[in-house]
């Protein structure tokens, strides 16, 4: 996560808005912004009804075997197709931003955009 | 005293993982930091423990070089059970939607609890890069 918000600008210049989702509570979510500095969005789904729709759910991973998400990440396309999926088999092992950038440029469309969207690091 | 650091080696080699090596990619994906720590603490206190029994008349140890030992080992295993079979341990995702398929809508709260759905962080053609974690509970 903090190397995503430390590529956020790369992602903004090309248009990609980044959604962390779990199953924490949104008070959760905004302890752990707060305290990270973390500013894309953080989705609460504490009953994981959307991780399970997404195939993602980890049964009983968590702790007093609560349901949570598996580490997974969803590249959707502005027409909200799937473009790019990262199903990790370690739960330490996950994209990395550059990774995820690179798969846009290839798939989707590169900063190109940029001047269109402004200056890096604007807000959108 | 080589097997007290020995082994201080050996805790820390295990202790650091999370809050030294892991916001790091290049020390998490592959733990070489960590095995390295394990190596060096593993060396000293094999060397600790070679010194205790060749010249107990020099050196001390022989009962607790012999408990660290076996503890550092210990260590070392529940480290790599950790690291390479329990971060494993998750299911397969069979029933995630592939390239090419809609993705599926949803609407959440976000942190301040305003609901944000799909379409609207697609709006105004922007791309959405879903990020599914464990969560901290």
């Amino acid at each position: 996560m903090r190397s995503f918000q430390s590529n956020l600008g790369e992602f903004r210049k090309r248009g990609v808005r980044i959604a962390a989702i779990s199953v924490d509570s949104n008070f959760e979510s905004s302890k752990l912004c707060l305290e990270q500095g973390y500013t894309f969005d953080f989705l609460s789904d504490p009953q994981g009804e959307v991780i399970r729709s997404y195939g993602v759910l980890h049964p009983a991973g968590g702790e007093k075997s609560r349901d949570i998400a598996r580490p997974a990440e969803f590249l959707v396309d502005s027409r909200g197709v799937i473009r790019w999926v990262n199903l990790t088999d370690n739960i330490r092992v996950r994209a990395r931003p550059q990774a995820v950038l690179q798969q846009f440029d290839r798939l989707i469309g590169g900063p190109a955009v940029t001047v269109l969207r402004g200056a890096p690091g604007s807000q959108l | 005293m080589l097997l007290w650091i020995g082994f201080a080696v050996t805790v820390a080699a295990v202790f650091s993982y999370v809050p030294v090596f892991v916001p790091y990619p290049i020390t998490r994906d592959i733990p070489w930091a960590n095995l390295l720590l394990f190596l060096l603490g593993g060396w000293m206190l094999a060397l600790g423990l070679r010194r205790a029994f060749g010249q107990p008349e020099w050196y001390r140890g022989k009962i607790s070089g012999a408990v660290m030992g076996v503890l550092a080992l210990a260590l070392f295993g529940l480290f790599c059970w950790g690291l390479f079979v329990f971060a494993r341990h998750i299911p397969a995702a069979d029933s995630a939607p592939k390239i090419g398929q809609q993705a599926p809508d949803f609407t959440l709260t976000d942190a301040k609890g305003e609901p944000v759905s799909l379409a609207d962080l697609r709006k105004s053609g922007n791309a959405v890069l879903l990020i599914f974690y464990r969560g901290y509970w």
